[in-house]
């Protein structure tokens, strides 16, 4: 998708999420009320199959727009499943199965569902398999840090299967919740960061807003300095996506996931520090966004787990090999 | 965010071929190179290794061919530094002048100047430091007291600078100097200009100051009645601090501020096989390198474009410096003496000790983190 198109469509959701998501929505869906009416507004946008082929009645973007999409979801929260449904539907389409209308529920090997219980069908992806099963999902519980509901899929029979190309490679559904989670950390970040400037304005102790304070304005700028990285690398993690495919892409989208989990926990360290006491209520709206880094770093693989892999390739290619390596995931440096 | 964007970029299509050249080149005079000089790196001064680069066309590649310049674009230049640092290249004799002193003299110097000094620049003859800091000011520079008077013909400089790294090899400096008193002490910033001063001038004193790794790397300058002629300084008097804090925005925006340390994993990486924690952190270090490198390229694509991205380049220099600080001590968990290989223990030392000024030299980490503060709206 060209730049223009995406700011467009970045537009038109941000324009949607803002006037709909906000503290209220975010604490009906911990309760385990369905955001009906937030859902139906995406579909009317064709949201939910923005990833699938137009060939196949969808919108046909690419990962760096989903990337953008899903880090300006992070802004708000998240306060609708759609980046699990958008990858659901992806996926489906890429191993040959014609996508449904209503919410598709992600299932990654045997990880529960975000809002299963509410899934038109669930999306089953077992390596390259992928599998249409009905839905919706069996009630389990909530998700750890986020309390979103997150169900159990019940392995019934396939209504349609297929496998997917080899571009996609047997973790394609690690991998792209792995984007997904990296740039949604990026984007509520950027939000946390905003709300705790904000309030160092506006909050006085000592006669003066705490902003004023040296060691305040040491802690934010760390704090911009991570949100900074953690936005790079969720931006590169899908431009190298859209490049390499997703198992070629697996580097950065590893690169991402690692980043982007220590941003987490840096930014929400350092916000819930400058709120204090306040911040750490019910009431206030910060630990809506702060449990979702918290969640969302751990979900598709946590900092560990891609570290490692990426910290192995290394290991075995050798010192020699470290900088060329890294500057072969270029592009078109070859080309005159 | 919070005004602060970084687009990714690329580097320029054909630069495999750029950078086959360099790593054959590195190579081979990178032969003897030790933890000593790849450990200090971009204060590390080898005037010979700096012709050879000169020779090649990488010193003032962005430059006009007029003067000497190949022409090239800052991203081409990007790549060349980025391959010298990977490696711990000594590219202190040409690089204050390719980063700083010749863009300023290409910028605002006379035509006269930029005959005199560009073309030396570009074959590597010509080394620069930088006179700003002084005993009694360092992130204050605007408090600066070393003063320059006018007297027929030229300027009387009278006065103290410190830390100035490589001064007692380096042929000029490029100085801020005190031309008129400030009208008030909140106007600090009005009455400095900016002076190449020959480090060869009579009455100039350079004394060199022993590092705590051991080595002569910086300098104290006592200037004691030197002559400068008018044809010496750099743009208008009086305007010398806007002028150098435009030098410092470039100078701050470079792959230096997070590749300082990186040889050392490159050197590490056999060792760390036999150590079965390694796996995850070598991936996160790799991880952060690889994302800081496109934030500075990102930074490197705003000034190709002809921006000037002081903030961003204040961001980029704090997050790789927390990088490049980091590392040594994460390598330190790892290494063992007995079975890692003495050169690379040696190096993390070095780095360990090198690192420090890390996030000194070029403003310090809480001046850059002011900088990022107020971009922030924080006052
Ligand atoms: C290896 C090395 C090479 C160098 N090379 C050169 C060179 O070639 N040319 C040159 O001109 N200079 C050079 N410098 C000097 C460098 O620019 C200064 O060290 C730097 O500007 C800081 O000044 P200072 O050391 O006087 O520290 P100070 O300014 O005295 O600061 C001391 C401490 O106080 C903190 N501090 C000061 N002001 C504030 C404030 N407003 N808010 C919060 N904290 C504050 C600083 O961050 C620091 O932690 C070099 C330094 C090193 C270490």
């Amino acid at each position: 998708m060209s730049d223009d198109l995406r700011a467009i469509l970045l537009d038109q959701v941000e324009k949607l999420l803002s006037d709909a998501a906000g503290p209220d929505l975010l604490r009906a869906n911990e309760r385990g009320e369905w955001p009906a009416a937030l859902w139906e507004e995406a579909e009317a946008l064709g949201l939910p199959l923005a990833l699938v082929p137009e060939a196949m009645g969808g919108a046909g973007l690419g990962w760096g727009d989903a990337a953008a999409l899903w880090q300006l979801l992070g802004r708000h929260a998240s306060p609708l499943p759609l980046g699990e449904g958008m990858i659901a539907a992806a996926l489906l389409a890429a191993a040959g199965v014609a996508p449904r209308a209503g919410y598709l529920g992600l299932a990654v090997d045997t990880a529960p569902v975000v809002w299963g219980r509410r899934a038109a069908a669930l999306v089953q992806v077992m390596g390259e398999t992928v599998a249409l099963q009905p839905g919706p999902a069996t009630r389990q519980g909530r998700a750890g840090f986020a309390r979103e509901p997150a169900d159990a899929a019940a392995p019934g029979v396939p209504v349609a299967e297929g496998r997917l190309p080899p571009a996609y490679g047997p973790e394609a559904g690690m991998l792209a919740g792995a984007l997904l989670n990296a740039a949604r950390i990026a984007g509520a970040l950027e939000t946390v960061l905003a709300m705790t400037v904000d309030y160092a304005n506006t909050r006085k102790q000592f006669g003066r807003p705490i902003g004023g304070f040296q060691a305040v304005q040491q802690l934010l700028a760390r704090c911009a300095g991570e949100v900074a990285v953690a936005g790079v690398a969720a931006g590169q993690a899908g431009r190298a996506a859209d490049r390499h495919g997703l198992a070629g892409a697996t580097f950065e989208i590893a690169s991402a996931k690692v980043v982007c989990g220590e941003a987490a926990h840096a930014g929400a360290e350092i916000v819930h520090q400058v709120h204090a006491a306040i911040g750490f209520t019910d009431d206030h709206a910060l630990h809506l966004f702060t449990r979702r880094l918290w969640e969302w770093r751990d979900g598709f693989g946590a900092e560990r787990v891609w570290a490692r892999r990426i910290g192995e390739a290394a290991l075995a290619r050798g010192g020699a090999a470290l900088w060329p390596d890294l500057i072969t995931r270029d592009h078109g440096e070859g080309e005159q | 965010m919070v005004g602060l964007r970084f687009d990714l970029r690329d580097t320029p299509p054909g630069s495999a071929t750029l950078r086959a050249e360099l790593r054959a080149f590195l190579a081979e005079q990178g032969k003897d190179w030790g933890p000593m000089e790849r450990g200090y790196s971009w204060m590390g001064f080898d005037r010979a290794f700096s012709r050879e680069v000169g020779k090649r066309g990488w010193i003032g590649m962005t430059w006009p061919e007029a003067y000497g310049g190949a022409g090239r674009t800052a991203l081409e230049r990007y790549v060349v530094l980025e391959e010298m640092l990977a490696v711990g290249a000594p590219v202190g004799a040409h690089w204050i002048g390719d980063r700083q002193s010749g863009p300023l003299i290409l910028r605002l110097g006379t035509e006269e100047q930029r005959r005199e000094f560009i073309p030396r620049i570009v074959s590597g003859e010509l080394a620069f430091a930088i006179g700003l800091s002084e005993p009694d000011s360092g992130s204050d520079l605007a408090s600066l007291r070393t003063r320059a008077e006018k007297v027929p013909g030229g300027w009387k400089v009278n006065g103290r600078k410190v830390w100035t790294t490589n001064a007692h090899r380096c042929d000029f400096a490029i100085t801020l100097l005190r031309t008129s008193p400030a009208p008030d002490p909140r106007a600090k910033h009005q009455g400095l200009s900016q002076f190449l001063i020959d480090l060869r001038a009579s009455g100039l004193t350079i004394r060199p100051i022993l590092d705590l790794v051991g080595e002569e790397g910086f300098n104290e300058l006592t200037f004691d009645d030197v002559f400068v002629p008018d044809s010496l300084v750099v743009g208008e008097i009086g305007k010398g601090w806007e002028q150098a804090t435009a030098e410092l925005a470039i100078e701050r925006a470079g792959p230096e501020r997070y590749l300082s340390s990186l040889p050392l994993l490159t050197a590490a990486l056999e060792d760390l096989r036999a150590e079965p924690a390694a796996a995850e952190m070598v991936g996160r270090l790799i991880a952060r390198a690889g994302t800081l490198r496109q934030m500075s390229l990102a930074v490197a694509g705003m000034l190709q474009d002809g921006q000037t991205p002081a903030r961003e380049a204040a961001l980029v220099k704090d997050v790789g410096n927390d990088f490049e600080q980091a590392l040594p001590e994460r390598l330190r968990d790892l290494l063992m003496p007995g079975r890692t290989p003495p050169e690379v223990l040696e190096m993390q030392r070095i780095m360990t000790m090198v690192g420090r000024s890390y996030s000194l030299r070029g403003g310090t980490r809480e001046i850059l983190r002011g900088i990022i503060a107020r971009q922030l709206g924080l006052r």
